[in-house]
């Protein structure tokens, strides 16, 4: 598996609270790497330095690109990461733009490539076929993963009155019309039911077996990230304790004692 | 035809009415889109209409100064004039003033734009005289609806009124297309509602905002050139007074809302012209902040208030 991101030394620091102390983690192309760990240890932080939204104290995050090269993400702004890193993310909450309809959420995520076509706004407000063309193949693309997770039907309505379920499933999929290389998800499957996590699941998995998509997985549902998981990277109070295959993460001592404290002396 | 006076002089009113509305909408349509997308009132956009129209009047006098007597190219010519150094203006504004407090507390931007209006007030009266100034008519003569023989009261629309009406007519639906169907309309949408989101997809919001201090200052542009040229006569005060009204009607309308912006210009100058023609026409400023206030207090959310979907 080839390494697509390399996390160096990470440290993010406010004031005297080291929220992430020299973190170093890869995730490979094709591979779904877990960040696990107790509230509070760093998780949602290393995901906000790696999206711009932070600028980290210390260490690098490096990014095979495509093309070819690196590239380091933490010198971008945030809508570099996603135009030139093709770094995509979702967050705890939900944030769709409510009041646009489905289709149009994920057109929005479609921007850089149409504002090209539309020669300063002039080719769009005409309907030129540039941007006919343009505008086309985002619908296309974006038909194409409501497709995926089944909400063709809902196209039209205002992302907003989606049940919940489906909001967080449109959330990821107007994150993939950015079309990225790796997807950063924070905590995908909270408030999901049961069917509707193991569907996440599946299509999660579809996408790093199909697609050769990279993913980033913040989630807090023990069984869905030992399911679908190639490699687990623990954290706590913001170092790393553990950096391996879901099986080892089990039975390591020092995450048992993260996550349910020191055994009591006899 | 008889037309009985009252009904003529009701139809006058409501000719007047309108072409004042139309402006007044144009202006409004910057203060409710700065709104929707940075949530602050952008209280120095009167002045940027004012330098709007300052800057039509000198493009004026230079092009009659030179002699050139085709009305259509004087228009066009002023226009683009007009047009390009208010929009640079108003990005300039956005850039040195509001840019840097983006991330501070709600208050501060405001004080901003109260300081930025101060110092354009002061600079065009530096540099252009406090008294009036004053073009020839560029456009002249009208069409007579009903030439008031016999004692009647004679209504006329002039070609200027013509073309105010029209012009902005077209440029709001121009306008609404572009926030309808281009990518950057549904950017803007997309940042009126969410920002961060909004670049986490790519979209680089500063351009965004810029451009939307730029699209709201040239249609204040407009607004100056037709008000330049309906009037004919402008000073360094005139935004003050219209950017209230025009953020009157904003507020009318639904702050936030685009349709809002332009029904309540258009309401606000029926308003001032009804009002002017049947009470008493010097308290007609009175009766706009009397609008003001009943809004605020009885609809704070305007007319048409929250539609997201249309909010910019």
């Amino acid at each position: 598996m080839s390494k697509l991101l390399s996390v160096e030394h990470l440290t993010m620091q406010f004031g005297g609270l080291k929220a992430v102390n020299d973190v170093s983690f890869t995730a490979s192309a094709s591979a779904i790497t877990a960040i696990i760990g107790p509230n509070g240890a760093g998780k949602t932080t290393v995901f906000n330095c790696l999206t711009g939204f932070y600028h980290p104290t210390h260490g690098r995050i490096i990014l095979q690109r495509e093309a070819g090269g690196t590239v380091e993400l933490q010198h971008l702004r945030k809508h570099q990461v996603a135009a030139r890193a093709k770094v995509a993310r979702t967050f705890q909450n939900i944030r769709l733009f409510a009041g646009m309809t489905v289709l149009e959420n994920l057109i929005v995520a479609q921007h850089n490539r149409l504002q090209r076509a539309s020669l300063f706004s002039i080719a769009g407000l005409f309907g030129l076929p540039a941007y006919k063309n343009a505008e086309k193949d985002a619908v296309e693309r974006a038909r194409f993963w409501l497709d995926r997770v089944g909400l063709t039907a809902s196209a039209d309505v205002p992302a907003g009155s989606l049940p919940y379920g489906q909001q967080r499933k449109l959330e990821i999929v107007r994150a993939l019309c950015t079309e990225p290389v790796l997807l950063c998800l924070d905590e995908p499957a909270a408030g999901l039911n049961g069917s509707e996590t193991a569907e996440l699941a599946r299509f999660l998995r579809e996408l790093r077996d199909e697609h050769g998509l990279a993913i980033l997985l913040i989630e807090h549902d023990m069984g869905m990230v030992m399911g679908i998981s190639d490699h687990i990277v623990v954290l706590d109070y913001g170092r790393k304790i553990a950096d391996a295959a879901p099986a080892v993460i089990k039975e390591d001592p020092a995450v048992i004692r993260a996550y349910l404290g020191e055994p009591e002396a006899a | 035809m008889h037309v009985p006076p009252p009904m003529a002089y009701f139809l006058q009113q409501l000719v007047n009415g309108l072409v004042l509305g139309s402006i007044y909408g144009l202006i409004a349509i910057g203060y409710t889109m700065v709104y929707g997308i940075v949530g602050m009132i952008n209280f120095a956009h009167g002045e940027i209409y004012m330098l709007g129209a300052f800057l039509a009047l000198i493009a004026f006098v230079a092009l009659s100064a030179i002699g050139l007597s085709s009305v259509p190219l004087t228009l066009v010519i002023v226009l683009v004039v007009a047009v390009t150094f208010t929009a640079a203006w108003g990005w300039t504004v956005e850039r040195v003033a509001y840019r840097p407090l983006r991330n501070s507390p709600r208050l501060a931007p405001l004080i901003s734009a109260i300081g930025v209006s101060i110092f354009l007030q002061n600079f065009v009266q530096l540099t252009q005289g406090a008294r009036s100034k004053a073009i020839q008519p560029v456009l002249r003569g009208g069409v007579t609806l009903y030439g008031g023989g016999d004692g009647g009261f004679a209504v006329t629309i002039s070609w200027l009124q013509i073309f105010i009406v029209v012009f902005t007519t077209v440029l709001m639906i121009g306008f609404t297309l572009l926030i309808a169907r281009t990518s950057l309309g549904r950017a803007q949408r997309a940042c009126s509602q969410d920002l961060k989101m909004a670049s986490l997809l790519g979209i680089d919001v500063d351009k965004t905002i810029s451009t939307t201090f730029v699209i709201g200052a040239a249609l204040a542009a407009v607004a100056g050139m037709l008000v330049t040229l309906y009037y004919g006569v402008i000073d360094f005060f005139i935004g003050f007074l219209a950017g209230i009204k025009a953020f009157t009607a904003a507020v009318l309308g639904g702050i936030g809302s685009l349709p809002g912006a332009m029904l309540g210009g258009l309401l606000i100058g029926l308003i001032e012209a009804f009002w002017s023609g049947y009470a008493a026409a010097e308290y007609k400023d009175v009766a706009v902040y009397g609008i003001l206030v009943l809004v605020l207090t009885v609809r704070p959310q305007g007319l048409l208030g929250r539609p997201m979907i249309e909010k910019v």
